[in-house]
């Protein structure tokens, strides 16, 4: 029998199962008060995964507020936070949105739906705001390569994120591939999409002007994912639980395709007046939203919705996440010509509803009255919660334990060997495997992919005009300082984007945690958001968006505090950018910024000594913001032919990544004062390693002497130097004079196998 | 006048604009013909894009080769007309018997996106005839089901009358029979091409422009025939 408002008004006590879907008694306790009766089971549903931690943010709202609080002056933002997706000028009358989203927990249930869906959902994100897809990026991070769990979710996720994006036709330009033991249980899929629009095609989630139509169209609703946002996304998982993997939703790139064709033409033809995407939370989602943001009011026939499954009841239909749907609101005068644009891509779609000024979310199954709410109530003012927190007990021991005993290699061959093992190690190692199964070409405006330090696409064809993204998290200092380890991954995203000759413009995060109900998390989240917060002001570059994923644990043990952070740079013509391949003989290597003797978090601790203490690197953004504008004069005055920001692994990884990228040798040297370990495996901040042609070198060094900014010349592209090597004529070698030298054969060799020796053997 | 080159866009058709932009760069004036409709809008030639037309539901190109378009596509081949099929255009292309064979999952079962070195073994074709014989190549293979199969006799005859366009080199990177990478019809006016081309164009945006003369080739070709 259908709960109908009637119903409920007149049983108030029907037992309801709110805590299965993840509701607190008191939350259950407001909805009743909000409504002053018990709510119906759709209702229950709609309450239930709108006010959950993924769609609510409950527990992170109140410090997610720093980042308007203390949003630097910028005339850039045009669409700020809370939208789906934020949007910047980036100048000539392009806009350019992106926004970075998890989809951790469905793709540790199920890794290749999980991650395919993760792309698709912020896909219509950015379709939704009015633009047009252009790439994606995505960081994944896993447990340690051996794992036997890393070979199930590795491939799965790797194929999913590909076998989306690709058959929707996006390059994929760039990313992150991580390992580290706290992710075995718990890997994170994180996916960045970008696009970009005309000023005036900016479009909006608010459903205005009364009689206006509700069209649902895209794919029909199913059975899959329900509560994948409260079920899934916002509970810890426990080992003998029962399977959660009816909360995957199951993706079809293709209908996803036909999606945004048929989304950018009726929105050109000017025909929709709001628009919003479906993805967690569904239904529930986007009518209420719409609802909440526009005149306040909408009903909806729900039995007209088109289902995949006719045995659907009128809750599922409200909480399924069945993916590549979309909610227009059409003027009834413009309906026939949204349908006929629909049509031509056979992209079905209804009316299901319309707004109104009653100020009431409606909802009708078959005549019967199932919902019955303040919009508002479900969509914005859901529980707000200061969750208690505290710095960890353990805090003091950890920083207190520095990596300033570990054996370093001391000799020329332990230096050589130490090198080779760092190259090959998994976090260093080429990515290849994984990149090579992502479409990089599709669209023909990839400027730079991995492994580039940003991903690069031009906007427009006729002026040049683009922009580079860097996405960068290095989780272990995250842990040793959550503070200033939020810092060191926006600074390490911003270098990395000046590093390519863009000038960076904006930022979007996502942030991935434990449990929120852990005090000690929930102080590393704090001091992360805070970090950040400061670290955007310094840095004069608002936060346009992002995304919150808590409960990332499996039992007790949290990942590591993961802050991803994006920043997004233009560059007035993407023929100026720097590539990270140097050049022809003769050009000269520099190393700008400061180095320090500090490990601790390095990757050399990580990986050959399993050591994590002590305190991160100093991280000083003045001197970042000075290195970034160096970095961008260098592209567009053309004084550097390839630049590349020095960060896991330190300089030695730097050299060989750049001498691999171009298949050309290097004689490098260690400047004095200098000990050669922590020249080579030291992972201070604020530093690139730049080439710089012989005509550029004195112009180059007196501006960089003008600012203030340290460049030491420590070697010079040469490609003779095989022989002198005691190699073949033509032997491409990396010498370290008087230390030792390598031939880029074995370097390679190295670097590239270790990824097909595990996931291919 | 420019030669007018057709690019069919089917559901799913991802490379249209890329194929679009390679016709313009090499002089030619793209047209867009839509799967749907069968008129030619008299284009001179045509390209069969890349992408998923249909999802790649059912078979790669299965679905394609009913579009409306395809009738008056595979009916102008038959008196001559200019026909490239990229990528799934190839695979299109074969289950329209326009050519022989088919394309299967890569032999690895992952799909690969890579800079691809070929070697170019016919310039015969209305779409090759701007190379040299032996000319060694680098454009982009981006494929699920890339790897070109047909009977030993159909092998035999395709390398026979020299109707294989083109071959991998250094590495086979989808288990391509005799590592193949693009085939003609006998006439020569109609070629399958799993690697892309059109990725390779401008040299900002593509590994080398050594895909250019494809498209130059079939201009040219038709400018020689006017």
């Amino acid at each position: 029998m259908t709960d109908t408002v009637e119903r409920a008004a007149t049983t108030p006590e029907q037992e309801q199962p709110y805590a299965e879907l993840g509701l607190k008694p008191d939350e259950y306790q407001r909805i009743r008060d909000i409504l002053g009766r018990r709510p119906t089971s759709s209702e229950l549903a709609m309450y239930s995964v709108m006010w959950s931690e993924h769609c609510s943010y409950k527990s992170s709202k109140g410090h997610l507020k720093q980042f308007g609080d203390k949003k630097p002056d910028t005339d850039a933002l045009l669409v700020g936070i809370g939208e789906n997706a934020g949007v910047v000028d980036i100048g000539d009358g392009w806009a350019v949105t992106f926004k970075v989203e998890s989809h951790n927990h469905p793709s540790y249930v199920e890794p290749y739906q999980g991650a395919a869906t993760g792309v698709g959902g912020i896909v219509r994100d950015i379709l939704s705001m009015g633009a047009r897809p252009l790439a994606v990026m995505d960081p994944l991070r896993f447990g340690p390569l051996d794992a036997p769990d890393t070979r199930r979710v590795l491939p799965g996720i790797v194929a999913g994120v590909g076998g989306y994006g690709n058959c929707l036709g996006l390059p994929n330009i760039g990313g992150e591939v991580v390992f580290d033991e706290s992710y075995a249980g718990n890997p994170l899929v994180n996916a960045l999409c970008v696009g970009a629009m005309r000023h005036e095609d900016i479009h909006l989630a608010s459903a205005k002007g009364v009689g206006n139509l509700v069209v649902l169209y895209g794919a029909r609703t199913g059975g899959d994912g329900i509560g994948g946002v409260s079920v899934l996304a916002s509970e810890t998982f426990s080992e003998g639980g029962p399977t959660k993997r009816p909360s995957v939703q199951v993706g079809d790139p293709f209908m996803e395709k036909l999606l945004i064709e048929a989304t950018l033409e009726v929105l050109h033809a000017g025909l929709v007046e709001g628009i919003q995407d479906l993805g967690g939370a569904g239904i529930s989602c986007a009518t209420s939203e719409l609802a909440s943001n526009g005149e306040g009011g909408m009903h909806v026939w729900l039995d007209r919705v088109l289902l995949r499954d006719p045995s659907l009841s009128p809750e599922e239909i409200l909480m399924s996440e069945s993916q590549e749907r979309m909610c227009a609101i059409v003027t009834p005068a413009n309906l026939d010509a949204f349908l006929v644009l629909c049509a031509k891509w056979d992209v079905e779609a209804v009316v299901i509803g319309e707004v109104t000024d009653s100020g009431r979310l409606t909802v009708d199954w078959h005549g019967e009255r199932i919902v019955d709410v303040p919009p508002r109530t479900v969509a914005h003012e859901g529980p707000v919660y200061e969750r208690p927190f505290h710095r960890p007990t353990w805090q003091d021991a950890l920083q207190a334990d520095v990596p300033d005993t570990l054996a370093r290699p001391e000799t020329p061959a332990e230096l050589r060997a130490t090198l080779l093992t760092m190259v090959a190690a998994p976090n260093l190692a080429s990515k290849s495997w994984v990149t090579s199964q992502y479409d990089r070409y599709v669209l023909g405006n990839t400027v730079l992919a991995q492994p580039e330090d940003a991903g690069m696409i031009r906007i427009d064809e006729e002026t040049g005009r683009g922009v580079a993204i860097s996405t960068d998290c290095n989780g272990r200092f995250a842990k040793l300082d959550p503070y200033n380890g939020a810092k060191l991954a926006l600074a390490e995203s911003y270098r990395n984007v000046a590093a390519s000759g863009a000038v960076p413009l904006a930022v979007t995060n996502c942030l991935n945690f434990g449990s929120p109900e852990d005090p000690e998390v929930m102080w590393q989240f704090a001091q992360a958001t805070t970090g950040l917060a400061d670290g955007c002001l310094e840095l004069g570059i608002p936060v346009t968006g992002g995304n919150v994923s808590f409960y990332n644990q499996t039992g007790t043990t949290a990942i590591l505090p993961t802050p991803v952070v994006g920043v997004l740079g233009v560059i007035d013509d993407v023929e100026r950018r720097t590539p990270i391949a140097w050049g022809p003989d003769g050009e000269l290597i520099y190393l700008l910024g400061d180095t320090r003797d500090e490990f601790a978090g390095s990757e050399w601790a990580h990986h050959v000594h399993g050591h994590l203490g002590g305190l991160p690197p100093v991280v000083d953004l003045g001197r970042e913001r000075l290195l970034g504008e160096i970095l961008v004069a260098g592209s567009r005055d053309g004084m550097l032919t390839a630049a590349h920001d020095v960060s896991d692994g330190g300089v030695g990884q730097v050299l060989v990544e750049m001498a691999l990228r171009s298949g050309v040798g290097a004689r490098c040297w260690v400047p004095d004062g200098i000990d050669p370990f922590v020249l080579l495996f030291g992972e201070s901040a604020g530093r690139a390693v730049v080439v710089v042609p012989r005509s550029e070198e004195l112009r180059f060094t007196e501006m960089c002497a003008a600012r203030g900014l340290p460049a030491q010349r420590i070697g010079v592209v040469d490609s003779g130097l095989g022989p002198d090597a005691g190699f073949a004529a033509g032997t491409q070698v990396l010498e370290l004079s008087n230390l030792f030298t390598m031939t880029l054969d074995e370097l390679r060799v190295a670097h590239e196998r270790t990824l097909p020796d595990v996931l291919q053997g | 006048m420019n030669p007018r080159v057709g690019v069919v866009t089917f559901p799913g058709s991802l490379d249209d604009r890329d194929a679009a932009r390679a016709v313009r760069i090499a002089g030619g004036e793209p047209v867009a013909l839509w799967h749907g409709d069968d008129d030619l809008r008299s284009v001179d030639a045509v390209v069969l894009p890349g992408g998923f037309s249909y999802g790649d539901y059912l078979r790669c190109g299965a679905i394609a080769r009913f579009a409306p378009v395809m009738h008056s596509i595979v009916e102008g081949a038959k008196s001559g007309l200019p026909v490239l099929g990229i990528c799934n255009g190839f695979q299109i292309l074969c289950e329209s018997h326009l050519l022989p064979g088919a394309l299967t999952r890569n032999d690895s079962l992952h799909f690969i996106c890579r800079d691809q070195r070929l070697r170019i073994e016919d310039t015969t074709s209305m779409w090759t005839s701007d190379y040299e014989p032996g000319d060694e190549i680098v454009i982009p293979l981006k494929n699920g089901e890339g790897g070109f199969v047909a009977d030993e006799k159909t092998l035999d005859m395709l390398e026979g009358e020299g109707r294989v366009i083109a071959r991998y080199l250094e590495l086979n990177p989808n288990g391509s029979r005799r590592d193949i990478a693009g085939i003609r019809n006998e006439r020569g006016n109609v070629v399958g091409l799993m690697p892309h081309p059109e990725h390779a164009v401008e040299a900002l945006v593509g590994p080398t422009t050594d895909g250019l003369a494809f498209f130059t080739s079939v201009l040219n070709s038709l400018v020689g025939a006017a």
